[in-house]
């Protein structure tokens, strides 16, 4: 239990998806602009980041691992090279799924939520996570803490991210730093001040 | 055909380069950028997978229904990513593993995908593979960019081999630290921006709230 605290911890704060690991950068700046449209995004992140890693994660020992398709009699199959494929399918079926029973169930959230969700698909965060949870070797219980938490570490940044770009919009900056390139350097303080974690064991 | 090949190559260059205007392929570009020869490989992986991704995608364009285009452009890209993924491991076992995830994020690469629609969906095969490779090397001169100003301040060489003597081999040039670490990437990327903005004036975003002089009283 210790282990899956402190594993969680390091995800959120320390190996940050957006700011240590630069993972979901595209949408990290561009749907960063207002604080509620930047929260709904990051709890859809958090929401299939915790779906996805568990889910790959019983594919890989299951059905991709050297030696995994041993019940059905193929004890020397080694089908890793196909991961790439599998999580991006899983991934991209997720979303969809997700989609489908938001609109049925949850209709308030799916309108919220309505525009962000295809575009999560394509945001590197998601596999990123399955593949550092490939990456690392993660057992299942693992899996599921750390596709938890690095979403809400995500959702975390993106959130504080808005806030400092909505306070920011009513600065006089520099025309050729106007917008993107100001978010780069807010970008940059951000990481630094979440690097300061890195020091922090549990 | 409203562009020319040769504007097709060079316009991504810096006049609609992928990073400073599209905002596209951010993630990869900020975390491979510590050393230059890392760069310079996830350059050429990203130009081999934009530009046959936009070839074969334009190929079949007139087949693919609009409703399951995505899931199509994502096979097409992970099987581009995966040849990419197995020649590195064959062949630059140590640089795939610098690079670790970052091979699999190229098919979650915004450029790769977001050239496929807005370019490669709509036109012909040859000249969405110049819109490919010219993305691609847009990108990646933001890349070598960034990855030369970090690992020449950083560690004081170039494609690991030394131009400035570090104190630590009793030199006399203190490697700047901090441009090894994340951070610095923003930092260099920003001030990037900014200069492509000074130089290509059309280039800066319209500001949302004006300044105003009030007039004293």
């Amino acid at each position: 239990m210790e282990e899956l605290l402190s594993l969680a911890v390091k995800a959120i704060f320390v190996e940050n998806l957006a700011l240590s690991f630069f993972l979901g950068m595209c949408t990290f700046i561009a749907v960063s602009k207002k604080i509620s449209t930047a929260l709904g995004l990051g709890i859809s992140v958090m929401v299939v980041q915790a779906i996805t890693v568990p889910t790959n994660n019983l594919l890989l020992n299951g059905l991709l691992k050297p030696g995994a398709l041993a019940w059905a009699g193929f004890e020397n199959v080694d089908l890793t090279f196909l991961g790439l494929i599998t999580y991006i399918g899983v991934i991209a079926a997720m979303v969809q799924i997700l989609e489908m029973v938001l609109d049925k169930y949850f209709p308030p959230l799916y309108n919220a939520l309505g525009i962000f969700l295809p575009l999560i698909t394509v945001n590197c965060a998601i596999l990123g996570g399955s593949l550092f949870m490939v990456e690392r070797d993660y057992n299942f219980a693992e899996a599921t803490t750390y596709g938890l938490s690095s979403g809400f570490g995500w959702a975390l940044a993106i959130t504080a991210m808005a806030g400092v770009r909505e306070k920011l919009k009513y600065s006089d900056i520099p025309d050729g730093l106007q917008g993107l390139g100001i978010t780069f350097i807010t970008a940059g303080l951000m990481a630094m001040a979440f690097m300061s974690f890195s020091g922090v064991k549990l | 055909m409203s562009q020319t090949k040769k504007e097709l190559l060079v316009d991504p260059l810096v006049d609609n380069n992928p990073i400073t205007l599209q905002v596209l392929g951010l993630c990869s570009a900020l975390a491979v950028t510590s050393s230059l020869q890392v760069a310079f490989v996830m350059t050429i992986a990203v130009t081999f997978v934009t530009a046959f991704a936009s070839m074969f995608i334009s190929l079949l364009r007139n087949q693919i229904p609009g409703s399951i285009r995505i899931i199509v452009q994502m096979v097409i890209i992970a099987s581009l990513v995966i040849l990419v993924d197995q020649v590195l491991k064959a062949y630059a076992f140590e640089i795939s593993k610098t690079l670790s995830v970052f091979v699999g994020l190229i098919i979650t690469n915004c450029i790769v995908m977001g050239r496929a629609e807005a370019f490669a969906m709509k036109n012909p095969p040859i000249a969405s593979f110049i819109d490919g490779v010219g993305n691609g090397l847009g990108y990646g001169l933001i890349l070598m960019l960034v990855g030369v100003i970090r690992e020449l301040f950083g560690s004081g060489s170039l494609f690991g081999v030394t131009i400035f003597q570090t104190v630590n081999n009793g030199g006399w040039y203190v490697p700047n630290g901090l441009l090894l670490l994340p951070p610095s990437a923003f930092f260099i990327i920003g001030l990037i921006i900014w200069g492509f903005r000074t130089w290509k004036p059309n280039q800066v975003e319209e500001r949302e709230y004006k300044i105003q002089s009030v007039e004293a009283h």
